[in-house]
């Protein structure tokens, strides 16, 4: 391999989906100088390390290395190194079904919220009140502006790092007073206090994007993105058969560009859902780690599930044991006579701090407002956020 | 073993595989090079992986093999320059300024020249990062910062400043450049992204958890009592608990205990009742616990038959 060649593989790994900065390129072609470039083992991790940022990646560029390779020598034949063959039990574990999608469940769903929905409203409401699932295309773009404008972040809670207080309370701040001191000859006329200041909570946004919430994920996706892309400390999932991480590609400002970034990644769009499977790949991949610790943690779903209830209450209870609260919103709590009977939502209404709406865009302030003000009973607002929203149809 | 060594010489990524199995550490060919790429390109390298993996433990074994300091950065939220790079020694400074008072050295009219001698290196306190900068003599140091991801924002951009001309200014005192850049290993448990310019600074690899022949040569190296029989069915066993998906799969670490435990019990080879006895130096959770006593210890004390 020859540096020409080296430059060409950098640019079939952009081509193929891997960013990679002007300044690992040239990192890549400096640590070829410095590497047996006739062992392609070698010259894999070396490419590897420099080039790939994400473990997400190393698959996709395991491919692209090996076609990369093909094509420059076809006589050498480079095979991705050796995954350890996974050791295997006899487990009497169920494992997935391998059954086709849940077409038909999710169809029904559909119906389902589909008649609740056209019953209660008619089309002389107000953007702001109509369900979403009765929104025309128009009303969608529409709606997408407003929801940038509802500040969705993390509320507050009391941070190791601290602040110069400007009244005489808090701890002595030492360093400030010498400080001070030093510069009237050591003498401390002014005693510097601190105390602790404050940090917002992270926000983790978990949007089921299944058949039976199609109606509403495509609204609602709008809104997750309005979210991350403000800039809070603000993490987005879409839960469906799988688990998708989508807090990179909703970070554009540009939501046309975001929502296509986000469905080029987001596979099982309207497919059926596995809500218990997916919470504990959650769990497991980012949430009990540290994502979820401490976190405000939103599930947006109508909690239809064909999983086991159990591993829904299982999931469900690791969650609330990591995260500081849970809120789950149901765009089908609105509908009149509602009752959380969908097995999923019943295993886990227990371990849910807050069961709110989600259908239109008042609910969706009334959300902002909820989460926000939920701190250490620091604003007043959250108080009045949190006795209003059960009650508010 | 060399008691110092200077990173930049090694010629190839065998030496330094070589180097690191000499102070106990099993590298896989992965990580070998990204450690040659490391030394040879003077560039951090950030590791990240399951907790558990070895990736702090990939810091300790540089600095035996290189023979300079290992200077170790533990990252939580709210870590400032304070702690981390430099602080005044405030107290100090005041009592030499009393002092300078008691002997009437104030008074000669020399304000000035005291305020420079209070800003004297002798009253800095270097914290690791200053101390990984400032060095120098001898083998260069490691410089560990562990956990980033635990950090805030703005102390990664900080940073990412340090690391990328290795120098520090202190404004009282001016600029620490590094005569010879520390060897720097970033780890991270991914509880959130990193900074995509912190990674493109860096060289970067995923540690895995070992294959079993290697954690097999692990388990003997790390302890040597135990049986070779014990060893590889320990190894296969842990490599069988990862896969039924636990909420917390045993890290390396774990395995060696579990084997020294084993071993100390007086087993020679996996048997139900002791392997339950000592299951706690394995597994850290109830659920988990229960849930490989659930598939079944035969079928985990089978799993290296097949």
């Amino acid at each position: 391999m020859t540096i020409a060649t080296a430059v060409g593989f950098v640019e079939s790994v952009r081509r193929g989906g891997i960013a990679v900065s002007l300044g690992s390129s040239r990192l890549f072609t400096e640590a070829l100088a410095e590497i047996d470039l006739g062992n392609p083992d070698e010259v894999y991790w070396t490419a590897r390390a420099v080039l790939v940022h994400r473990p997400e990646d190393i698959e996709l560029f395991n491919g692209l290395f090996a076609a990369y390779w093909r094509g420059v020598d076809s006589g050498l034949v480079w095979r991705p190194p050796q995954e350890p063959p996974p050791v295997t039990l006899a487990l009497d574990d169920p494992e997935i079904p391998a059954d086709g999608p849940d077409e038909d469940d999710a169809g029904d769903d559909n119906d389902d919220s589909d008649d609740s929905i056209t019953v209660r409203y008619s089309t002389t409401e107000t953007l702001t009140q109509k369900d979403f699932a009765d929104y025309s295309d128009e009303e969608l773009a529409e709606s997408r502006r407003l929801m940038e404008e509802i500040l969705f972040m993390g509320s507050c809670r009391r941070s190791r790092r601290r602040v110069p207080s400007r009244r005489a309370r808090g701890a002595l701040d030492i360093r400030r007073t010498v400080r001070q001191a030093l510069r009237s000859a050591g003498e401390p006329a002014e005693i510097a206090r601190e105390v602790p200041g404050s940090r917002q909570r992270r926000l983790v946004l978990l949007l089921d994007v299944s058949g039976s919430m199609e109606p509403y994920a495509r609204a609602l996706i709008g809104f997750v993105h309005a979210s991350v892309a403000s800039g809070a400390r603000v993490e987005a999932f879409t839960l469906g058969t799988r688990l998708t991480r989508l807090t990179r590609e909703l970070s554009q400002r540009d939501p046309d560009r975001a929502l296509q970034a986000a469905s080029r990644v987001v596979k099982d769009w309207s497919g059926g859902t596995r809500l218990g499977d997916g919470l504990g790949r959650f769990n497991d991949e980012w949430g009990c780690r540290g994502m979820a610790r401490g976190a405000t943690v939103v599930i947006l779903s109508d909690g239809w599930d064909r999983g086991e209830p159990r591993e829904m209450e299982i999931q469900m209870q690791r969650l609330a044991r990591v995260a500081h609260r849970v809120v789950w919103v149901n765009p089908l709590k609105a509908s009149p006579g509602y009752e959380p009977l969908a097995r999923a939502m019943a295993a886990a209404l227990p371990f849910v701090d807050d069961f709110v709406e989600g259908h239109c865009l008042d609910s969706l302030h009334e959300l902002a407002r909820l989460v926000l003000g939920g701190s250490d009973g620091r604003s007043p607002e959250g108080d009045r956020a949190l006795s209003g929203v059960g009650s508010q149809r | 073993m060399a008691d110092s060594y200077d990173p930049r010489s090694v010629s190839s990524v065998a030496q330094v595989s070589d180097a690191l199995r000499e102070n106990r550490y099993l590298p896989d060919d992965g990580l070998a090079t990204a450690v040659y790429l490391a030394l040879r390109l003077r560039r951090p390298l950030l590791l990240e992986g399951e907790p558990g993996v070895g990736k702090t433990e990939v810091a300790r074994v540089l600095a035996d093999w290189i023979g300079g300091p290992l200077l170790r950065i533990q990252c939580y939220e709210g870590i400032d320059v304070n702690q981390a790079v430099y602080e005044w020694d405030y107290a100090r400074q005041l009592l030499y300024l009393r002092t300078a008072e008691a002997t009437g050295a104030a008074r000669a009219g020399e304000a000035e020249a005291l305020t420079d001698e209070l800003y004297d290196e002798r009253f800095l306190v270097r914290r690791p990062l200053l101390e990984a900068i400032a060095h120098n003599s001898g083998p260069p140091p490691v410089l560990l910062i562990d956990e980033v991801d635990r950090a805030d924002d703005e102390f990664e951009a900080f940073l990412l400043e340090v690391l990328a001309d290795y120098s520090i200014t202190i404004p009282e005192i001016g600029t620490f450049s590094a005569v010879d850049p520390p060897v720097v290993i970033v780890t991270s448990n991914r509880t959130r992204d990193v900074h995509d310019a912190l990674k493109r600074r860096c060289l970067y690899h995923w540690v895995k958890h070992p294959e079993v022949a290697r954690e097999i040569e692990i388990i003997k190296l790390h302890a040597p009592s135990v049986s070779e029989r014990l060893a590889a069915q320990v190894a296969s066993a842990a490599a069988a608990v990862r896969q039924v998906g636990l909420y917390k799969p045993p890290g390396v670490s774990e395995t060696i205990d579990w084997a020294r435990a084993l071993d100390l019990l007086g087993a020679k080879e996996l048997a139900v009742e002791q392997v339950e006895a000592t299951f706690p130096t394995l597994l850290k959770y109830r659920e988990d616990l229960e849930r490989v006593q659930d598939h079944g210890l035969e079928a985990l004390l089978a799993a290296d038959r097949e």
